[in-house]
């Protein structure tokens, strides 16, 4: 084997491991910092979610940024977690078959549950013993969720996020 | 592929696609990983073969077509078990495996007679066994993929599992000498020539008791506790089994006189206690505990010796390996200087002398592997493992129940601890002690526990990334009544 051949395998390889691992690298980029670029988000006013169900006509690329599809928990022992949001309801509380499980002691067993409607999310509290804060104030009926309001249940804060 | 992508893609009412941005499965991104994962693995045989019989054999590729078969059978595994499990985890594992059977085949070529070396059967020598341990072990994660559908139901058989950990613990230290003595360390069951290591499942089966446990009894620790020294201590009978199952493995594990090992399960117990809880008290009592036992060790092993002995030598070989180059410090001081002659960019695959190194097949595979590929290499297959323990951590906060948590979280935790265990070791930053390094190490004991491994984080990342579909349906456990039901309202929910 030439000696050329070998010097340009030896660094061939080396260049190419490390191209294996910014490839690796660049399959979970999204991961990696979904949690930086979500963290630039700003709230959005609270009267923008109620309008966006009748708001089919508007053009898509205004709905598309501000469609919630993930719901992140930002505060309590789950802190972190990530909900990718579907057309199923999300069942929340301590109960083990509810979607979102927490271990929050002022949390009820069947807390509180958000169904998705025409594209918007409401939160409904389902008798709980503690309540469900949307913000600060206190849910009674079906709410709206507006993308980026704390929904606070017990120790636990949730969040909607595009 | 089209079966995994439907929940998530379906459109919604009114017109978006929710749940589109993280909910694709990814799987092609995995295939494509590995198939580049493989190509190097290739190439390694290809540069070893040249470097070593100065000519490339027609066959060269055979070995790594055996492993890209393999892996291509546990990619299709996950596509149809797992389908949204984490798509880095599985190319990053086979490349670090791949090339530890490359690096094994590679000192089986530098042991054979000149002329054997050419034709050098597959499965033939440790590199061969390897090959065939990767093919079993593969198997089995793909079994225990298919046998878990879900991860919490790991949870209900943790007592068995906690016990089922105890006695394979303590099983080497019973069994006599004759069967479970190698290189002085009782650590091994050996039946002909064939011999296992029960602790490297040990460390599995006590991590799922440990995440179990904490789980279950994490409100009355956060709650019940003592504060002293501005720290919270929990109560002593809230710890108690988990404080006993640790003793337990330490003492056993002194007396097996392997210090590294029961390095790894303290360091587990106090990780698994620290995610659990969030108190940093925790880490603070982990290293006072540790410096102080290890220090208490070395000066017992100065004073009396007995089973104490083998770490205050070991110590005293990691303070000054150059004093006795040629007796106790000379595995050491071989590492050291293989590392130091590989240099920046390595001898070149099949170019250094990984013979001249003891154990280099097991514990100083890394110093053999970084003589050839230099640290831009070896900081290569570093970075690796570091992905590989991101994405377990990673798997461990998306999953939305705490035992999914605690498991990824530790299962990862434990295997950073045993990569800077060793790596620490042949680099002369901590006193060594024998490990395996995960997936490179000739060994079929820590490589089907690490695969194992692997295939517990790939299950828990498939729950945590898995779209949410059927409302709270999803989630149920498949057995076992609800557990906090004594707080639920009585009341009809009106839809």
């Amino acid at each position: 084997m030439p000696e050329l051949v070998i010097t340009v395998a030896r660094f061939g390889f080396l260049v190419l491991l490390w191209i294996f691992v910014f490839t690796v690298v660049g399959v979970i980029r999204r991961d990696l910092f979904a949690g930086a670029r979500s963290g630039r988000l700003v709230a959005a006013p609270r009267t923008v979610g109620a309008s966006t169900g009748q708001a089919s006509a508007k053009p898509a690329k205004v709905k598309r940024g501000r469609a919630a599809h993930q719901l992140v928990v930002t505060a309590g022992q789950l802190a972190g977690t990530r909900i990718t949001l579907g057309e199923a309801q999300i069942t929340i509380g301590r109960a083990e078959d509810s979607t979102l499980v927490i271990t929050d002691d002022y949390a009820s067993a069947r807390h509180a549950r958000l169904v998705p409607r025409d594209g918007q999310w409401f939160v409904e509290d389902l008798g709980s013993t503690n309540g469900t804060y949307l913000d600060r104030a206190k849910v009674t009926g079906p709410t709206p969720v507006p993308l980026g309001v704390p929904i606070r249940i017990g120790r636990t804060s949730l969040e909607l996020r595009p | 592929m089209t079966a995994a992508a439907t929940p998530a893609s379906s459109p919604a009412t009114a017109g978006e696609r929710p749940g589109v941005r993280l909910a694709r499965s990814r799987r092609n991104a995995e295939l494509s990983l590995l198939l580049l994962a493989m190509a190097l693995v290739a190439a390694y045989g290809a540069m070893v073969e040249a470097n070593v019989l100065d000519t490339v054999t027609p066959n060269f590729w055979v070995p790594a077509a055996v492993l890209t078969a393999v892996f291509l059978g546990i990619h299709v595994a996950i596509r149809f078990l797992a389908p949204f499990a984490d798509p880095a985890l599985l190319p990053a594992v086979a490349l670090l495996n791949g090339l530890g059977v490359g690096f094994l085949r590679r000192l089986d070529l530098g042991n054979a007679a000149p002329e054997e070396r050419a034709d050098l059967a597959i499965f033939a020598g440790t590199g061969g066994r390897q090959l065939a341990w990767t093919l079993l072990s593969v198997l089995l994660a793909a079994g225990l993929l298919a046998l878990v559908r879900d991860h919490r139901s790991i949870s209900r058989y943790a007592y068995t599992l906690g016990l089922a950990g105890i006695v394979l613990v303590m099983l080497p230290a019973v069994l006599p000498a004759s069967i479970s003595e190698i290189n002085g360390a009782k650590l091994w069951i050996r039946i002909g020539s064939f011999s296992i290591q029960p602790g490297e499942f040990a460390k599995l089966a006590l991590l799922a008791f440990f995440a179990y446990y904490l789980v279950r009894k994490r409100e009355v620790l956060s709650l019940a506790s003592h504060r002293f020294l501005g720290i919270d201590f929990p109560r002593g009978r809230d710890l108690g089994p988990v404080v006993v199952v640790w003793v337990i493995s330490l003492l056993v594990l002194i007396f097996q006189k392997d210090l590294g090992t029961s390095l790894l399960y303290f360091g587990m117990f106090v990780a698994t206690v620290y995610i659990a809880t969030e108190r940093v008290s925790w880490l603070l009592i982990g290293l006072v505990l540790f410096f102080g036992g290890a220090y208490l060790a070395y000066v017992l092993g100065k004073s009396i010796g007995g089973p104490f002995l083998n770490f205050s030598v070991r110590a005293d070989i990691w303070l000054d390996p150059f004093a006795k180059p040629y007796d106790e410090g000379y595995q050491l001081v071989q590492g050291l200087l293989a590392l130091g002659t590989g240099g920046l960019f390595g001898a070149g695959p099949g170019g250094g002398q990984p013979t001249e190194l003891p154990e280099v097949q097991n514990d100083f595979i890394f110093a053999g592997i970084g003589e050839e590929i230099g640290l831009f290499g070896l900081s290569a297959l570093l970075v690796i493992y570091l992905l590989i323990v991101e994405r377990g951590l990673r798997a461990g906060l998306a999953v939305r129940d705490s035992f999914g948590k605690l498991l990824a979280g530790g299962l990862a935790f434990t295997l950073a601890l045993q990569v800077f265990v060793i790596v620490g070791g042949i680099s002369k930053l901590i006193p060594l002690t024998g490990q395996t390094t995960p997936f490179l190490s000739a060994g079929g004991s820590s490589l089907m526990a690490n695969w194992l491994l692997i295939a517990v984080l790939l299950r828990v990342s498939d729950a945590g990334r898995r779209p949410v579909t059927g409302g709270g349906k999803v989630n149920r456990p498949s057995g076992g009544p609800p557990e906090q039901l004594h707080g639920a309202p009585t009341e009809v929910i009106k839809p």
